[in-house]
């Protein structure tokens, strides 16, 4: 019964393109749509600008340490300037003072920066990538798998992580690596799966899954190709809120000084706090506002982007 | 349009023997008994190759869960269910491959049997892709040809576009092409035509009756349409409350009703027809949920030709009573 008939009266059926020029042209398109749809709410953009400023002040810095300015000097872990008093207020040679050590304050920023996307994006990454796999997987297969990893989210959810890494961390000191990955992977086990797991639950009684198992699709082939699909958006969204996330751990975990990590935002405040300026903090102002003031925003940059992405990705929360 | 039944012939591709599918519920929040939903409750009959038989009934009365038992994407309670002499419950491996060839199923509502996030062609390619049918030139041609088959000419103009790019009656289509296009040899038909505008309908009608004549295949026709039904089908099984209560050639059917049921549904279409007698509609209050049932006659509550025996009485057997017409009342 199924002989595969190729009589076409129509003359040999060819696309006019090949596939994947066709498929490219397709992703572009609903790119460009999503793009529209995005542009239209303020705070999403409002989001974009500050991380592309963000992106801008921390590709400075490469340019900066090798043209301008002086290494010895400005170098944001072990410079030192002979010429002042430290902690120097901003002046001219220092646009935002130095540290109680002697570093440039505006050098530390900048250079901290890059790290601070890296962390972010890295660890939001290792999130979600986790988060889709297992939420779909305790979606479609339920049973003994779902209620193993909703225990295990319960538990990342449920227990003090940050203040037991306080503890831990005055014995074994994270550094920089292992340290995103950590805050990854107890994200991606964590709430997001939870969150995944219902869109994922959601997707899998709708009739088109029903569907690909009448045409013969493997629940393997159901999965990758249906599902999947189908959660990515929401996944794309939480990643962004997993970066703000895993940045506020990175800073408050940094200032009490328990990551091995030489310099980044958290570590600014880390060391105006060791040293004793905290107290007088409305005097030393710009040891701790500037560090304060980028964590702050760029956190709020990527929650803003959520925000934005919000309204792509669930069209029942725009506006027309 | 109706053929002639072909009840004699021996010639039988699906049969179905006292299938049942029982749903557990539960009857509030506080009790812990456990109720059973009889959606599909010791139900039989045939289809020939090549014949087309409709499944009338009310909402709720257990359609789909019928269809959904056949293409196996629900397993029956009890009964036996036979596609081309294989039981569908012991297919296993390989031969699910070959099952999920020859069996397929139309959805209901096209707006939600196809995959947002897919292109037309891609919906289409899908049960060939799934089961590795060709190469990608010969899906493509298939699909195309396919396409063109359902209506949606020229193909070109539907390949890569979305399914929310398309009307109702044109999702509709695809799905029609989708369900079609690894050639199979019997159908689930799950009332296609009932989410979209009257205005298309008899368009998908047409295509139906269209593509049954050209490819050669039978048809399980759900709808809840009497009209459709008789347009469309060789023979008419009517349900109620997961059984099925009358069945027989579908002129037979529409023109002599025997059960209470049947002719207070015949009584509530428009048929265009003069000639037929019709008595007046008076079925008592609404459809409940079969949920543990009583014994009796499933349609006793609201049945307007109703004897005292019946309410004593074991609920009735579907029986022949002369050219293939089953129907099951005690009164006949
Ligand atoms: N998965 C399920 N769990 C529990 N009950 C179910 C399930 N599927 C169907 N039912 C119940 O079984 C009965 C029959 O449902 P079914 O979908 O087969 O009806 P139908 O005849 O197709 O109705 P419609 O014309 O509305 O599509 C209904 O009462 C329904 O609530
Ligand atoms: S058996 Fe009795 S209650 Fe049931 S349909 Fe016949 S007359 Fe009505
Ligand atoms: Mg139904």
């Amino acid at each position: 019964m199924n002989e595969l008939v190729p009589t076409h009266e129509t003359g040999p059926a060819s696309l006019a393109e090949p596939i994947w020029k066709i498929r490219w042209k397709l992703t572009r398109r609903s790119l460009r749509q999503n793009w529209e749809i995005f542009k239209e709410s303020r705070i999403g953009m409002l989001g974009i600008i500050l991380i592309i400023a963000f992106g801008i002040f921390g590709a400075m810095w490469p340019i900066m340490i090798n043209t301008v300015w002086d290494p010895m000097v400005y170098d944001p872990v072990v410079g030192f300037d002979p010429m002042m008093m430290h902690p120097s207020p901003p002046s001219g040679t220092h646009l935002l003072g130095t540290d109680p050590i002697g570093r440039d304050i505006l050098a530390q920023l900048m250079h901290s920066t890059g790290r601070e996307f890296l962390l972010g994006v890295l660890s939001a990454l290792i999130t979600v990538v986790i988060g889709t796999a297992v939420g779909t997987a305790a979606a479609y297969y339920g049973g003994l798998i779902d209620t193993f990893f909703m225990r295990i989210a319960d538990i990342i959810l449920l227990f003090p992580f940050i203040p037991l890494l306080v503890v831990v961390g005055a014995m074994v000191k994270l550094s920089f690596l292992p340290f995103a990955i950590i805050m990854g992977v107890l994200g991606g086990f964590g709430g997001i799966t939870i969150i995944l797991k219902a869109q994922a639950l959601s997707v899998s009684v709708r009739p088109y899954i029903d569907a690909a198992r009448v045409a013969g699709g493997s629940n393997f082939h159901i999965i990758v190709s249906h599902i999947i699909p189908n959660v990515l958006p929401l996944s794309f969204l939480y990643m962004m809120f997993s970066v703000t996330s895993a940045i506020l751990s990175e800073a408050t975990l940094s200032f009490f000084g328990v990551l091995n990590i030489d310099m980044s935002w958290g570590m600014m405040i880390h060391t105006a706090d060791v040293a004793g300026y905290l107290f007088d903090f409305a005097r030393y102002w710009w040891l701790w506002a500037p560090a304060g003031l980028a964590i702050t925003l760029f956190c709020a940059a990527f929650y803003m982007v959520g925000r934005g992405l919000d309204e792509v990705v669930n069209p029942r929360l725009r506006k027309r | 349009m109706a053929l002639p039944a072909a009840t004699e012939s021996k010639d039988v591709i699906l049969e179905v023997s006292n299938l049942s599918k029982y749903y557990p519920v539960n009857q509030g929040f506080f009790t812990r008994q456990k109720s059973l939903l009889h959606a599909v409750d010791n139900v039989s009959f045939q289809v020939n190759r090549g014949e087309v038989l409709g499944l009338v009934g009310e909402s709720g009365c257990g359609k789909t869960t019928t269809g959904r038992l056949i293409v196996r994407l629900a397993t029956p309670t009890s009964g036996r269910i036979l596609i081309e002499d294989t039981d569908v419950a012991e297919i296993k491996g390989q031969d699910m491959m070959e099952f999920r060839q020859k069996v397929q199923m139309i959805f209901q509502d096209p707006y939600e049997s196809l995959d947002p996030r897919m292109t037309i062609f891609d919906i289409v390619a899908e049960p060939l892709n799934v089961n590795g049918i060709g190469t990608f030139e010969e899906r493509e041609a298939q699909v195309e040809e396919m396409l063109s088959l359902v209506g949606l000419a020229p193909p070109s103009a539907f390949l890569f576009r979305f399914p929310h790019e398309l009307s109702g009656g044109q999702r509709q289509r695809v799905a029609i092409a989708r369900a079609l296009v690894v050639r199979p040899s019997f159908v689930v038909a799950d009332e296609p035509t009932s989410m979209l505008d009257v205005s298309i309908r008899t368009g998908i009608m047409k295509l139906m009756a269209q593509l049954r004549e050209d490819l050669g295949i039978s048809y399980l026709y759900i709808t809840h349409d009497l009209a459709v039904a008789r347009y469309l089908c060789d023979r008419i099984a009517v349900m109620y409350l997961g059984k099925i209560v009358e069945l027989g050639n579908s002129e037979d059917i529409v023109k002599r009703p025997l059960h209470p049921y049947t002719k207070a549904l015949i009584s509530a279409v428009p048929v265009p027809d003069p000639a037929i007698d019709r008595p007046l509609p008076n079925i008592k209050g609404g459809v409940s949920k079969p949920i543990d049932p009583k014994p009796r006659c499933r349609f006793y509550d609201r049945c307007p030709e109703s004897a005292d025996s019946c309410a004593e009485a074991e609920n009735p057997e579907l029986r022949d009573i002369g050219g293939g017409h089953l129907v099951a009342c005690h009164l006949l």
